[in-house]
């Protein structure tokens, strides 16, 4: 067992880990938070996508024990980040989701195309997306609500990208 | 999709390091962004004793510029070179390469010391540092040792790398005049590996030309036949595509016809890239 210490959502927690385990099913299995979804289990499908120390990651091709000492955000977490309450609404009024498997992944990762594209258009929002596998929508909603949560954003206003 | 138990350490150094890879009757293999190392475990196609965590050697992180060449540490990430994060003296191919790999979130992990490592047959960079002549600073039990890519990547994810080798980071020569450039890719999907991967580059704007295709074969190959055609002025594409022709056979066996179109396809738009500039 390895020991870890990961700021999970702002708190602090403590655990011994088996090396192989992964960031996902660390969170997911030990810590209860299963917002972080399982697709595919290696890298292709964005389901399990979370934020370590600023920037967006695989939960699945991450090692718990590789976190350690890390900050870590599931979308649990980004309930009150502004960003995010933004994305939410326009996800809603866009009907960006149906099964709602993907949602959790294409949330944080649109979060993190507008931390790092001011007012992005469609074919930018279109390739980012491109690691975000959705079976239900044909993305034409998710893109949408990208873009329109983008408009929204006054320029300068943008969250902080280690939130 | 769930990997078997393995034991997990993080050295503090390179030389530590160096010994827990050499560690006496153990299946070890070293870690750096993860991003293919733990498919290949998961998948259970990478089976180890010992899991070596490099990710935080500061050794490892170093990107220097001098007039004459670029330094990038080998556990530089993708999306660090995406975002301009080191000196791009090649006149923004390395960052334009870096954009195209695989997926942000991938890209915030995975490093070009564990891409030229692994040595997949469809990967950008080793294409891009064949074609830039980048050298690789390998430190190991034997001490260390700078081949060219070209020499390092002998086959299909085959490498000189021996038990217990560590990549230190490249050095890219600094092109004498501005260097033109084009990159272009065949990909079902983009962020997915590529079918063909073609670099074409010329040193001004008429010195010598380099042609790469990556994804053809087991390892990528410089087309020297096209490269002297490329830097014919006027060379017309009709030549270009017979020279062509020979590279692909002199270069790759078994591919079809197909194949061929589309490699020959791939490789013109990157000369077009090029001239255009
Ligand atoms: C969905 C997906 C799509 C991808 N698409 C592409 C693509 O289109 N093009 C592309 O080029 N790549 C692609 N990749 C691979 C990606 O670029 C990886 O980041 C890269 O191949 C490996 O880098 P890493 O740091 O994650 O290495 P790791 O996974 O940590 O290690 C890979 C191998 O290299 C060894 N290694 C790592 N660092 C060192 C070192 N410093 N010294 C000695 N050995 C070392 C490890 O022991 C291991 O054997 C993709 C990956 C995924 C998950
Ligand atoms: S579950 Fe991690 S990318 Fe699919
Ligand atoms: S809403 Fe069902 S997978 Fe996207």
């Amino acid at each position: 067992m390895t020991a870890i210490t990961v700021a999970l959502n702002g708190v602090k927690v403590v655990d011994d880990v088996e090396p192989r385990q992964s960031l996902a099913d660390f969170l997911r299995d030990r810590c209860g938070l299963t917002a972080t979804h399982l697709g595919c289990e290696h890298g292709a499908c964005g389901a399990c996508t979370v934020v370590v120390d600023g920037l967006a990651t695989r939960s699945c091709l991450t090692l718990a024990a590789m976190a350690d000492g890390r900050a870590v955000s599931t979308l649990e977490g980004l309930r009150d980040d502004p960003l995010m309450t933004l994305l939410r609404r326009h996800f809603h009024e866009s009907h960006a989701l149906q099964c709602g498997f993907c949602t959790p992944g294409m949330l944080i990762t649109a979060r993190d195309i507008l931390q790092r594209h001011t007012r992005p258009d469609d074919k930018t929002v279109r390739h980012e997306l491109s690691g975000q596998i959705c079976r239900c929508t044909g993305y034409a909603n998710i893109v949408k609500a990208i873009v329109a949560a983008g408009q929204d954003l006054p320029q300068a206003s943008a969250a902080p990208p280690d939130a | 999709m769930k990997a078997a138990p393995f034991e997990y350490i993080r050295p503090k150094s390179v030389a530590e390091a160096s010994v827990a890879l050499g560690r006496r009757g153990a299946t070890t293999a070293a870690i750096a962004g993860g991003q293919s190392l733990i498919p290949m475990l998961s998948l259970r196609v990478a089976l180890i004793d010992l899991l070596v965590d490099i990710s935080r050697l500061d050794d490892l992180k170093a990107v220097t510029a001098t007039p004459d060449s670029t330094w990038i540490g080998s556990l530089t990430t993708h999306s660090q070179i995406e975002d301009g994060k080191t000196p791009d003296v090649f006149g923004g191919l390395m960052r334009r390469v870096a954009g195209q790999i695989s997926y942000r979130a991938v890209r915030n992990h995975g490093t070009i010391g564990g891409s030229i490592a692994l040595a997949d047959p469809a990967a950008d960079w080793p294409c891009c540092l064949i074609a830039l002549d980048a050298t690789v600073r390998v430190v190991g039990r034997s001490g260390v040792t700078v081949p060219r890519i070209a020499d390092f990547i002998h086959d299909s994810y085959a490498t000189t790398l021996t038990t217990g080798d560590i990549i230190m980071g490249f050095d890219i020569p600094a092109p004498k005049v501005p260097l033109r450039w084009g990159f272009a890719k065949v990909a079902r999907k983009s962020g997915a590996f590529a079918h063909s991967i073609a670099i074409v580059t010329a040193l001004g704007k008429d010195g010598p030309a380099t042609v790469v295709l990556g994804a053809a074969g087991p390892r990528p190959r410089q087309m020297v036949a096209t490269a002297t055609q490329l830097a014919v002025a006027g060379a017309t594409e009709e030549q270009l595509r017979a020279a062509i022709a020979t590279d692909l056979d002199a270069n790759f066996e078994g591919l079809d016809a197909y194949q061929k179109r589309m490699h020959t396809a791939n490789i013109l738009r990157a000369a077009r890239d090029m001239r255009a500039q």
